[in-house]
């Protein structure tokens, strides 16, 4: 029987990496979203694929900039152990910043209606 | 017994990858907290071990299938406009939402928030399912991954939740419907 077990500790910095990245993206979702509803001229850029109107820019740009910011951290922290308290501290708090920016009423409020 | 393209497409996306992603969560989460807190000292056979990697993979695509299903099929629909003088507007669901202020808040704030905010479950489980099939039972020795897993695990079942959920009633208000009939059943 084979197990799953590995014998080598594995440095933490590939999950730190894709865990940062997931906030990373997370935030850039929030922060695109709300650029979109809130300035025209950003909503109009964000307009890729006309039928999906900005929601076609706005997911396919904060995929780019998780995909992006997950490669760039893989390549340096690939066989590095970091912090990854501070690391959950930051990911975190952007995946907040991207919920409430996506959520309808807290977006109104910050953009005065 | 008929169904238009557009319902079944919508069915597929809501049914099909939406709630089958949804019924898999407690397995998800089942599976990640055994591995790690057995650790090293669990030792599962070779096909398990696939299973688990195959189980969050298929999470990770169900979820990707259903936001690019919902945003680049089922959302032109939703907000197509209606010619002007249009007075039917079932076609046009968006629109005849907002044509009510006792339904517009289906779109302003459910379809608003809806369109978002379910793509943060598949960066989510693209994350999850890759620390899992990279670390494995390591995760035991992680503590600090193994919480942010999970809570990225909960926060992608909140925001399919959100999603799933005002699918539903939206569906229900200003169903995306037409297309051609497929007939699924005759009564002889």
């Amino acid at each position: 029987m084979q197990s799953m077990r590995d014998p080598i500790q594995l440095p933490n910095g590939p999950g730190a990496a894709a865990i940062l990245a997931a906030g990373i993206g997370s935030g850039a979702l929030g922060v695109f979203a709300f650029a979109a509803d809130a300035f025209r001229a950003v909503g109009r850029a964000f307009v890729i694929w006309p039928p999906s109107g900005p929601l076609s820019g706005v997911t396919l740009a904060a995929i780019v900039v998780w995909l992006v910011a997950w490669f760039g951290l893989s390549r340096l922290w690939a066989s590095r152990d970091v912090s990854l308290a501070r690391v959950n501290v930051a990911a975190f708090a952007m995946l907040i910043v991207g919920l409430l920016l996506t959520f309808p009423p807290f977006a109104d409020l910050l953009r005065g209606r | 017994m008929e169904i238009s393209f557009r319902d079944l497409i919508t069915v597929l996306h809501g049914m099909g990858f939406g709630a089958l992603f949804m019924l898999a969560f407690s397995g998800a989460i089942g599976v990640i907290y055994a591995t790690a807190v057995a650790g090293s000292q669990w030792a599962v056979p070779r096909g398990t071990a696939t299973m688990f990697r195959f189980y969050l993979i298929s999470m990770a695509t169900l979820s990707w299938l259903a936001v690019l299903s919902g945003a680049y099929i089922i959302y032109p629909w939703y907000r197509a406009v209606a010619p002007a003088g249009t007075t039917d507007l079932s076609g046009y669901p968006r629109q005849l939402l907002l044509s009510s202020p006792l339904t517009a808040g289906w779109h302003e704030l459910g379809m608003e928030w809806k369109e978002h905010i379910a793509w943060f479950t598949p960066i989510a489980m693209t994350m999850v399912a890759y620390v899992f099939i990279k670390y494995g039972p390591q995760l035991a020795l992680h503590r600090q991954m193994r919480n942010a897993v999970l809570g990225f695990t909960a926060v992608a079942f909140f925001a399919t939740a959100v999603a799933g959920g005002f699918g539903a009633f939206l569906n229900k208000y200003a169903p995306v419907r037409g297309g051609h009939e497929i007939i699924l059943y005759t009564q002889h």
